[in-house]
């Protein structure tokens, strides 16, 4: 442990003003275990009062080592550790890495496993704005909605369930296509949640959206500009209530979303509430582009049958010499990638989710390493929350939507 | 007479320790049911022997005190809080006087002449002890929800205070038994619907309930001032808070709703605590609907509210009520 480095006391007091020093302000220590901080984030808080001179976050209580451990898995098995990454959209973190790795090795993927990807991580999505609707709305003290929203992801955790066999981990979305087609039950089910979910929506908006407390508490608070969200490199909400529709799946379609007929919503006051209505509209879409892959499901295989790289079905396994030796293979070994490097990116609930895959010609990669949307989001609180009551700071991290899981790989 | 008021006074203080415990499960269930879920419903039937339960375990938990606290006031702070509790519904009247085989026994402790600058001297004692506990226990988040309690009670003990003005003038008196008494045709929320409303909302601030629970406000302040507070000093603060929350249930029906006045309580003067308790139990049920629906609002803006509007209002009212009742009355 000889690289660990001494910081003394001296060298971190940059971080908060000479009035900190003299004992003027007050130093509050936000989290790790604080209910407001959305899991294990810290917040060092200088307050003038309540009100927030500086803010200095301080992330990695909840480094997993993900990325690393990536390192030594073959790209098949690498996949089941994204799932933990940002644990409110598993299928995307799927997702995103399968595309870094059929890029790498390419490897095409059937229409249907497009459409059937389409329709997840939607339903992926509405499930993460419903936690974060919840507990942003939490973090104001209504506490009502939060237990709602949970209510309605339930279905969603029901349909991941039915496709996967797992409620959060799914690991579902494999290079390649996906592990098997969906269950006889599962269009019922995605119809039956698109038709409960638009009167819900309504009755949450109808708790807040013109509630004047809720106004108060949202209105005016957090505000970042438009050009400060592109210095820090924001993403997601955040920049799309800043007025500007940026957006990966109109962007840079991937999966097939240029298929789907869709809006951006964006807002221009980029304060709290314009990113709560930009995220309850975005549930809205979202329904629209579920109901659009459904009705126009392709049938067909869900599996690339390049069994190079995927596995061959069961059935062929007893019948088919080569089938069973590229099983044996597949799960013994792994395939190999070329030594190059790629980038794939989605659109995630929080912003842009990237992922740089480097192969080195063997079955394992070389890095992993994923371009989180949260850990840059978080860059901005300091900026968001200066001269803002603590009362709004909960609301502001709220607004930011952050999962730690994200942050600290 | 001296044994008549003890025993009155055993009542009242179990009614309410016992009234206290029950009032959490109220909460606890009608909230469950207004957010889709079911509640504590394990322990005996319908969760009822859930509060026992709630308090064998705070009883037996062992009692943290932080290194650094001021250990007696500390201590103390809890007791202050909950005493003024305890004794603030001496003086609101259950019903009227009740005749058991010749003897005549009086449905309420007692009938004080300044009834309502005697709740008004007793709830404002129990913000000491929040303050107290906020700055005793040597904790920042506690510090905060000790201040903000403070601010909050000063800025809402005027406008409660005014509030009282208008059932004072219109019944002449400020014994609580003459106003429930001038109640007996109209209750005062139709002759004075303003007074009320201000007397609600800084009732909610006064008992630090939802929208007004910032000296607690668990998102912000984790729990504000009762942060370091373990065991059975902890239950005490929520045993204050929730028997604070019938007293005010209770002023507030005497005041404004009637009291224990209702259909066929002079014939049967018994039936005066069931109205009591009715209209209680509904006020209760409202501001836990209110927790279950609102958002916190700011402390800043709850100064602001207190001071440039509810006060204003209640000042205003307090003249327009007594221009009104020179002119009627001649």
């Amino acid at each position: 442990m000889s690289d660990v480095r001494e910081v003394t006391l001296e060298e971190l007091r940059h971080l908060v003003s000479e009035r900190a020093l003299s004992g003027e302000t007050m130093l509050l220590n936000m989290g790790p275990q604080h209910p407001s901080t959305h899991g294990v984030l810290r917040l060092l808080l200088e307050l003038d009062g309540e009100i927030v001179v500086n803010c200095i976050p301080d992330i990695g209580f909840l480094h997993t080592g993900v990325e690393k451990n990536m390192e030594a898995k073959t790209y098949q098995k690498a996949e089941v550790m994204t799932d933990r990454l940002d644990y409110l959209y598993n299928i995307g973190n799927n997702l995103v890495y399968s595309m870094a790795v059929e890029k790498l090795v390419n490897l095409d993927v059937p229409p249907r496993a497009q459409a059937i990807r389409v329709i997840l991580t939607e339903l992926s999505r509405i499930a993460s704005h419903l936690i974060w609707l919840g507990t942003s709305a939490l973090d104001l003290a209504a506490m009502s909605v939060f237990l709602y929203g949970m209510r309605e992801r339930e279905y969603i955790l029901d349909i991941f369930e039915l496709v996967s066999g797992q409620r959060m981990m799914t690991t579902y979305v494999r290079p390649g296509g996906l592990w098997r087609d969906v269950p006889v039950e599962f269009e019922d089910a995605v119809r039956n949640f698109l038709k409960i979910m638009p009167k819900r929506l309504d009755e949450y908006e109808a708790l807040l959206t013109k509630n004047e407390l809720f106004l108060d508490r949202t209105k005016g608070i957090g505000i970042i500009s438009k050009e400060d969200c592109l210095a820090y490199g924001l993403s997601g909400p955040i920049l799309r209530a800043a007025g500007m529709a940026y957006d990966l799946r109109k962007a840079r379609p991937y999966s097939g979303y240029e298929q789907y007929d869709f809006d951006i919503p964006t807002q221009t006051d980029s304060d709290i509430y314009a990113r709560y209505l930009v995220r309850v509209e975005e549930m809205r879409q979202s329904l629209r582009i579920i109901r659009q892959a459904l009705d126009t499901l392709p049938f067909g295989p869900v599996r690339s049958n390049n069994y190079k790289f995927v596995p061959p079905p069961r059935s062929e396994i007893g019948t088919s010499m080569e089938a069973l030796i590229h099983h044996f293979k597949l799960w013994t070994e792994g395939f190999s990638a070329p030594k190059e490097y790629v980038h794939a990116a989605v659109e995630s609930p929080r912003g842009e989710l990237g992922v740089y895959l480097e192969g080195d010609g063997g079955p394992k990669p070389l890095r992993v390493h994923y371009r989180t949307p949260t850990f840059v989001n978080l860059q901005a609180l300091p900026l968001l929350t200066r001269g803002h009551f603590v009362a709004d700071v909960v609301g502001i991290i709220g607004s930011i939507d952050i999962v730690l899981g994200d942050a600290d790989r | 007479m001296l044994v008549e008021w003890i025993i009155k006074s055993v009542v009242i203080v179990l009614f309410m320790t016992a009234g206290f415990a029950y009032v959490t499960l109220y909460e606890r269930r009608l909230l469950a049911r207004m957010q889709t879920r079911i509640g504590p419903n394990r322990a005996g039937p319908f969760g009822l022997l859930q509060p026992v339960a709630d308090g064998i375990k705070l009883i037996f938990k062992e009692e943290l005190v932080p290194h650094n606290a001021d250990k007696l006031i500390f201590t103390l702070a809890p007791v202050i809080t909950v005493i003024p509790a305890l004794i603030i519904t001496a003086v609101i009247p259950w019903g009227d006087t009740l005749t058991i085989g010749g003897t005549k026994i009086t449905l309420y402790l007692t009938d004080v002449n300044i009834g309502i600058l005697y709740l008004m001297a007793v709830t404002s004692i129990s913000v000491y002890g929040i303050t107290l506990a906020g700055w005793s226990s040597n904790n920042k988040y506690a510090l905060l929800g000790g201040l903000r309690a403070t601010a909050q009670m000063i800025s809402y003990e005027l406008a409660l205070g005014l509030s009282f003005v208008g059932p004072i003038l219109i019944a002449g008196s400020m014994s609580l038994l003459d106003i429930v008494k001038a109640q007996s045709s109209i209750p005062f929320i139709l002759l004075q619907p303003a007074g009320f409303i201000i007397f609600f909302l800084a009732s909610l601030a006064e008992v630090n309930r939802a929208p007004f629970d910032m000296p607690e406000a668990e998102q912000e302040l984790t729990a504000g001032y009762h942060v370091e507070y373990s065991g059975m000093k902890f239950a005490l603060f929520f045993m204050a808070e929730y028997i604070k929350l019938i007293a005010v249930a209770m002023i507030g029906s005497t005041l404004f709703l009637g009291g224990y006045q209702g259909p066929f309580v002079d014939q049967f003067p018994i039936l005066g605590p069931v109205y009591l308790f009715a209209k209680v139990i509904i006020w209760l049920g409202v501001f836990i609907w209110l927790r279950a629906t609102l958002p916190r609002i700011r402390y800043d803006r709850l100064m602001a509210f207190g001071w440039k509007i509810m006060f204003p209002i209640a000042l205003l009212n307090v003249l327009v009520t007594a221009v009104v009742l020179v002119l009627v009355g001649g």
